[in-house]
């Protein structure tokens, strides 16, 4: 299975990239923005089978390293 | 006194801080990130540089190398374990710190000399350290200090700040915090006050012709205080 997933930071963590990216987008005309935040995704192929558990071992390598949880949410996104 | 510096691939201050350690009394070894056994220690030094390359996050990889089973043991057991800038990123990343070191607030890489205060002196790093305030140097892109209200709390409640960023008087305003650090800290401890993580470089500042003394007289007072 190929399990894909995002880590964004957390609402009330300042994200300075996404500012520089959001008025970068305002400078070269891109109207209405209201806000850009930055994150990273992955994609992780492994020889498990079942859905269910590809996504568990995810979770927990999301929680044992892929993730802070102290500024950080994942998001498991897709699987196939 | 025996000490212990981390090596890990990518660190770059491993060697500084072996010349400091040794300048000031501390029988040191180096330590090879993929051993498994720390040498008898009195204190363990995770040193400043790059590991892994900085790769998904400052220190995260590090924080699961081999050696590091052992540094969390020690550490547990309430052995002296030091983190100087990446090194503190591989502490807040080993969980053995509080909080986690977010990207500096202007996205500048920062390098210059600052000053700090020692915010709490009951502990075997700053006790009976003549000064208060200290110039050491940082270099760092992520230094930006941060950690949820609940824990910041707590935090203060244990009087666990190390170290602020302040001026040369010692006044910690926002003048003088150089990356957006939360509450200027630039310095933590765990609660049990024997692991310290912090930014500045203080291995860079001993040498009175090339950069001053203070590194030197926390370096002289540390290996007093454990001996």
């Amino acid at each position: 299975m190929k399990i894909s997933v995002v880590i964004t930071l957390k609402k009330d963590v300042l994200d300075p990239q996404g500012k520089v990216i959001h008025q970068t987008l305002d400078g070269i005309g891109f109207e209405g923005i209201n806000e850009v935040r930055q994150g990273k995704y992955f994609e992780i192929d492994t020889n498990e089978s079942d859905k269910k558990k590809a996504e568990e071992k995810v979770e927990e390598m999301c929680k044992k390293l892929l993730a802070n949880l102290v500024i950080e949410d994942f998001k498991i996104i897709g699987s196939q | 006194m025996h000490s212990s510096v981390i090596t890990f691939p990518g660190s770059n201050c491993d060697r500084d801080m072996d010349v400091a350690l040794k300048k000031f009394g501390f029988k040191n070894k180096m330590v090879w990130h993929d051993d498994t056994e720390l040498p008898k220690s009195d204190l363990v030094v995770l040193p400043g540089g790059f590991s892994y390359g900085d790769y998904l996050r400052c220190g995260s990889m590090a924080s699961k190398s081999k050696i590091m089973k052992s540094v969390l043991n020690f550490a547990q057991g309430g052995g002296k374990v030091m983190g100087i800038c990446n090194g503190f990123q591989i502490l807040v990343e080993s969980g053995l710190l509080p909080g986690v070191l977010l990207r500096n607030k202007y996205l500048e890489f920062i390098c210059k000399n600052v000053f700090v205060k020692a915010n709490n002196k009951d502990n075997s790093y700053f006790k009976n350290n003549k000064k208060d305030v200290y110039e050491f140097h940082i270099a760092h892109n992520e230094g930006n200090y941060f950690c949820s209200n609940e824990q910041i709390k707590e935090i203060n409640d244990n009087d666990q700040i190390a170290l602020f960023y302040s001026d040369e008087n010692g006044n910690v305003n926002e003048q003088s915090n150089p990356n957006g650090s939360l509450q200027n800290i630039a310095g933590v401890f765990n609660k049990q006050k024997n692991v310290l993580g912090m930014m500045p470089h203080p291995e860079r500042m001993i040498d009175p012709a090339l950069s001053g003394e203070d590194g030197s007289i926390f370096f002289e007072n540390l290996i007093n205080n454990l001996k």
